[in-house]
C-alpha cells in the first residue's frame, strides 16, 4: 500500500492559546515537507498531532503507513552502551540484523549518557532508520549536528524519499535538499 | 506480540533491578532490613514484647520499602520519550504498563518476602507469625506494586512527583496494612483473603489507570 499523510483543517491549542488554525496538507509517496516558523508557533505540536500523539483542537489527520518520530527525546537507555540501547528497539521492531550507520561504529560501546547532543541526535536517527517506517516526522533534525552530519541527514532523507517514503520535518534552518515543499506556519496563525 | 512483551519485561526488569531507573532492588531491601534491625534497639530487647509487636513492624517496613522504587519508575521513560515511541509502534499503554507492573513487583516483592526470614529472626518472631507474614506479603505486595504503578504514572509529569508519590501511597495502602497485619493479631489466615482480594482488584485496574495517566500526561 502506498503511504499517505493528510490533514484537514487542523487547529491546535496549547493551554488557553490557539497556536494555529485552518491548516490542511496532503502528502503522498516521495513528498518531503519542511514546516518552518518562529519558535513557539507550533511546529512541534503540529508534528505530534500528525503522529497521533496529540489530539488536535479541531480537524482530522489520516495516515496510511507506519509513523516514525524523531524529536528532542532520543528514547535510548542512558546507562546502556549505544549498541545495546539500539538493540532494544531492533528487538521491538522485529529487525534481526539492523543497519547501523558507519559514523556511529566507534560509539557503539559508549554509554548513551556520555554522548554529546549531536551524537544523541545521530543515534536517534539510526533508531528511526532501523525502524523503517513509511512516514518520517523529524522535529529539528539538524539541531546540534556538525556540517558533515547535516549533509548525512539530507542524504538519509533523500534515500527515504526515493523509497517512496514521506517526510515532514520541522526546522528553522535551511534543509540541505532540493525540491522540498515548504509550509510556513505564520500563515496559519490565528 | 508475546515476544514484544518479553522484550519489554526484560528491559524493565534490568532497569529496575540495577537501579538505572531509580532506587534499584538492593536499596528497598536494605531499608526493610534496617527497620527490622533498628526496632529492637528502640524498644528494647525484651523477646515477648518483640514477638508481640514485631509482625506489625515488618508490615510497616514492607510498606515503606515499597515507596522507594517509585522514583523514576515511570517518569524516567516519560522524559526520554519511550512511551511516545511505543505508541507509534501500535503498542497500547495498557500493554506497556502490564509489563512494567510485573517487572516492578518482581524487582521488590520476592526479595522482601525472602528478607522476612532474617527480619523475623532479628525480631524473635514465632514460627506461626512468620508463616502469616510470608503469606500476607505474598498476597499484599502485588497490590502495593499495582498502587505504586498507578501513583507513579499519575505523578510522572509533576516536578516533585517522587515525593508526592510516596505520600500518596501511604493512605492508599492502609487497607492492605490493616488486613495484612490484622491477620497476625487475630492469628487468622482467613483475613489474608481480603488482602489477596484487594491486590487482585488493584492489579486488574492498574494497567488501565496507569495507561490513562500516560495518555493524559501526553496531552498536558
Amino acid at each position: 500500500m502506498q503511504a499517505s499523510l493528510s490533514a484537514t483543517d487542523i487547529a491546535c491549542r496549547r493551554g488557553d492559546r490557539l497556536l494555529l488554525r485552518g491548516l490542511s496538507l496532503d502528502l503522498g509517496p516521495g513528498d518531503v515537507l519542511q514546516v518552518s516558523g518562529a519558535n513557539g508557533t507550533g511546529k512541534s505540536s503540529l508534528l505530534r498531532i500528525l503522529a497521533g500523539l496529540l489530539t488536535p483542537y479541531a480537524g482530522q489527520v489520516h495516515r496510511v503507513g507506519a509513523i516514525g518520530l524523531l524529536d528532542e527525546k532520543p528514547a535510548l537507555d542512558e546507562h546502556l552502551p549505544l549498541g545495546k540501547a539500539l538493540d532494544f528497539w531492533s528487538a521491538i521492531d522485529g529487525r534481526t540484523n539492523p543497519h547501523r550507520p558507519a559514523d556511529l561504529a566507534d560509539l557503539m560501546d559508549v554509554p548513551v549518557r556520555f554522548l554529546s547532543t549531536g551524537q544523541r541526535k545521530r543515534a536517534a536517527l539510526a533508531r528511526l532508520d532501523a525502524q523503517r517506517p513509511k512516514i518520517w516526522l523529524l522535529d529539528e533534525p539538524l539541531n546540534g549536528l556538525d556540517r558533515d552530519a547535516i549533509v548525512n541527514v539530507g542524504a538519509m532523507v533523500d534515500v527515504h524519499r526515493r523509497a517512496k517514503g514521506i517526510c515532514v520535518l520541522a526546522s528553522h534552518q535551511p534543509f540541505p535538499m532540493d525540491d522540498i515543499q515548504v509550509l510556513d506556519l505564520a500563515e496559519y496563525a490565528p | 506480540m508475546s515476544s514484544t512483551f518479553t522484550t519489554l519485561l526484560a528491559r524493565d526488569l534490568r532497569n529496575l533491578l540495577t537501579g538505572a531507573h531509580g532506587a534499584g532492588a538492593a536499596l528497598p531491601l536494605l531499608f526493610f532490613l534496617s527497620i527490622a534491625m533498628l526496632y529492637p534497639f528502640a524498644v528494647g530487647p525484651n523477646p515477648t514484647m518483640l514477638a508481640k509487636t514485631g509482625g506489625g513492624v515488618v508490615w510497616i517496613a514492607a510498606l515503606l520499602a515499597a515507596i522507594l522504587p517509585l522514583d523514576g519508575l515511570i517518569s524516567r521513560d516519560l522524559e526520554m520519550g519511550f512511551f511516545d515511541q511505543f505508541k507509534l509502534r501500535g503498542m497500547s499503554e495498557e500493554w506497556v504498563m502490564s509489563a512494567r507492573l510485573l517487572a516492578h513487583w518482581l524487582s521488590f516483592g520476592p526479595l522482601l518476602i525472602l528478607a522476612c526470614f532474617p527480619a523475623s529472626a532479628l525480631l524473635a518472631l514465632e514460627q506461626e507469625t512468620v508463616r502469616l507474614l510470608v503469606l500476607g506479603l505474598l498476597a499484599g505486595t502485588p497490590g502495593l506494586a499495582a498502587m505504586g504503578i498507578i501513583i507513579a504514572a499519575l505523578t510522572a509529569s509533576l516536578r516533585s512527583g517522587a515525593a508526592l508519590a510516596g505520600l500518596l501511597l501511604i493512605p492508599l495502602a492502609l487497607p492492605i496494612l490493616i488486613f495484612g497485619a490484622g491477620a497476625l493479631g487475630r492469628n487468622d489466615p482467613a483475613t489474608l483473603g481480603f488482602v489477596g482480594a484487594i491486590s487482585l482488584l488493584l492489579v486488574a485496574i492498574a494497567p488501565f489507570a496507569a495507561g490513562a495517566s500516560i495518555r493524559a500526561a501526553r496531552e498536558g
